[in-house]
């Protein structure tokens, strides 16, 4: 924009800035407020007038990962002070842990190995379409392709299909093959929703690198291979690291064909926390932490790849 | 032979140590071209088979032939009808809702200003976030009893997902919410591309804002304005996370609510392929017309 000059102007940027500010508060409260419950405790989860004032507990991340019921009255202090620290905080919830009634041992919620279902999954996929991406693009940018264009568009669109039209025949066939409810299973989707990414996005990052690179690398007595690894992969380092947070974040945050494809073993944290709303007791407290323990790592994501959101949003078309 | 950029001396050793370059590109390319044949294309051949048939994955009563029943049944029922138009509201309204706030934001943002690097990616937030956990605690800012919203906005006890009227317009409140941002950032780039001396020009002019904005700035946008409303209104289209978890009135069946109520709590398995393919029609469409601009935008 052109300097600030007159008076006017002066007025209108600072209306603009107050108007900035605004638009974050409001964008921004309902992150905060999700954060905000999920460490409150229970009793001011829900209070009206909302209570935006309270002192953090981690009561509701111990009332996360256990299983538990509720207190029917207080707890002796022996036996409060001789349990373990997060025992003390499911106490402190007013519920109890449920244990084991012949090892003794606590019960663990299903939130645990949910979030872990959705760290293997997410990561193995992205291993994948990164590496198949890679190489995929680095073909398509150094070779003449017969029909590449043709190519390219079909492969875009393998990941325009709505999940749930790839869904219903994906269902019959991993009934058929025994891959329904397996890692497996949702990692094959998974892959094949971020390779098609994959290929676009490294493709103009590897577009970039100067051909010259590998032409005096050739003339050097490198094979071909050997010029892709030892001199294309290392410069396409920084687009194969947002290449994978993209497709990381994308697996993780999947929430479709984790429903329709998997029902215990497998599932992963997406369709599992909004199922704990409608059990039993609703605890908003325990819901906005598993909320808040699984946007955790998108946010640190976001920030990590703030210099290459417009190019990925855009399929790799628009880089600034 | 393929053709590539810098052809190896055959006679040199390295071609001899190494792979042709045409073994390479195969090597590279059919494997992912392969993969996505088998896990897209092939799925999609097999629901065409079943597209035609009574065929219930609930039973284990064998498919039958029925030819044209499934589409003749589908495009005749009113109430898919009711979905399509359910659907074509929601997506004029978030893409519309998106548009003007994301382009707003992108105008507002689009001058010095302290932090910006900072403000920018906090309100880049909401779109990289999972849009069932995003519905799943929009639910609780919407609660008629103790939500922020109806606290803040002084309406009592509002059902904002209970009411038939408003529920629509709640679900797609939340779209809005997510997906600003992402026409926020596209805009971002289109303004930042705008040429200054064509503001300079306009000033020596004496051009008055509303002129510089529609005929300097508007048109400059436009072509990466016009991807994001396309991506937009075909991720509208499909809409489907958020709107589940958020759902609970029949006013906000979307398309892709109503497919995954067919296929897979009714078990119409063949029904519901024949419905998939409709949707699917319509999804190629749009993405054509998308990947056309995206060729646009890349080739400027």
């Amino acid at each position: 924009m052109a300097e600030v000059k007159t008076k006017g102007e002066v007025i209108v940027n600072r209306a603009a800035i107050v108007a900035v500010m605004l638009a974050l508060v409001v964008m921004l409260t309902p992150i905060l407020w999700i954060t905000a419950t999920a460490f409150k405790p229970r009793n001011l989860a829900t209070t009206v007038p909302p209570t935006v004032m309270f002192e953090p507990t981690l009561s509701p991340f111990a009332k996360l990962f256990t299983k538990r019921s509720q207190l029917r009255e207080p707890v002796e202090q022996e036996v409060y002070d001789a349990a373990p620290w997060w025992e003390q905080l499911v106490f402190d919830g007013g519920e109890q842990v449920v244990r084991n009634k012949k090892t003794g041992e606590a019960t663990p919620s299903g939130f645990g190995g949910r979030y872990l279902n959705s760290l293997i999954v997410s990561i193995v996929s992205t291993v994948l379409a990164v590496s198949m991406g890679t190489i995929t693009a680095y073909g398509f940018s150094r070779f003449r392709v017969p029909g590449e264009q043709d190519w390219l568009f079909f492969i875009l669109s393998t990941r325009m299909l709505p999940p749930i039209v790839v869904a219903i025949p994906m269902f019959l066939m991993y009934r058929a093959v025994g891959l329904y409810d397996t890692h497996i299973g949702l990692i094959i989707l998974y892959t094949a929703f971020n390779l098609s990414f994959a290929v676009w996005i490294m493709k103009g990052f590897i577009d970039e690198i100067p051909r010259e690179y590998e032409e005096a690398a050739l003339v050097d007595g490198y094979t071909r291979l050997q010029a892709f690894f030892k001199i294309v992969l290392p410069e396409a380092l920084t687009g194969i690291a947002a290449t994978a947070v993209f497709c990381f974040i994308t697996a993780w945050n999947e929430y479709a064909f984790a429903l329709m494809m998997t029902s215990r073993n497998a599932q992963t944290a997406p369709p599992y926390i909004p199922s704990q709303v409608g059990s039993g007791l609703s605890d908003w407290t325990v819901i906005a932490s598993g909320t808040f323990l699984f946007l955790l790592p998108v946010a640190i994501f976001t920030f990590l790849l703030r210099n290459h959101l417009l190019r990925g949003m855009s399929f790799g078309a628009i880089r600034k | 032979m393929a053709d590539v950029i810098t052809r190896l001396d055959p006679t040199s050793r390295a071609a001899a140590r190494g792979f042709s370059d045409m073994t390479i590109r195969n090597l590279f390319i059919i494997p992912t071209i392969v993969f996505l044949i088998v896990f897209n294309v092939f799925p999609l051949i097999y629901s065409l088979w079943t597209a035609f048939t009574d065929y219930r994955a609930s039973t284990a009563a064998a498919a039958n032939f029925v030819g044209l029943a499934n589409f003749r049944e589908l495009l005749s029922d009113p109430d898919i009808w009711r979905n399509f138009t359910i659907t074509a509201k929601y997506v004029v309204i978030t893409v519309t809702g998106q548009v003007i706030v994301g382009f707003g934001l992108a105008m507002l943002l689009n001058r010095k200003i302290p932090l910006k690097g900072l403000i920018t990616t906090l309100l880049l937030l909401p779109m990289m976030l999972s849009p069932a956990v995003v519905g799943l605690f929009w639910k609780l800012l919407y609660d008629p009893s103790f939500g922020i919203i109806n606290y803040f906005l002084g309406l009592g006890k509002f059902e904002w997902l209970a009411q038939p009227q408003m529920a629509l317009w709640a679900v797609a409140l939340v779209d809005i919410w997510m997906w600003s941002p992402f026409v926020m950032l596209l805009s971002l780039a289109g303004l930042s591309a705008v040429p200054k001396h064509l503001y300079e020009a306009a000033e020596i002019d004496r051009a008055g804002p509303f002129y510089t904005f529609f005929r300097i700035t508007l048109p400059l946008v436009a072509p990466i304005l016009m991807i994001a409303i396309i991506f937009r209104t075909m991720e509208a289209f499909k809409t489907f996370d958020h709107a589940y978890i958020l759902s609970t009135q029949p006013t906000t069946e979307l398309i892709a609510i109503r497919l995954y109520k067919m296929a897979f709590l009714e078990w119409q398995t063949g029904m519901s392929s024949a419905f998939a393919y409709i949707v699917l029609i319509v999804v190629v469409a749009i993405t054509n017309i998308y990947v056309k601009y995206l060729n646009k935008a890349k080739a400027r």
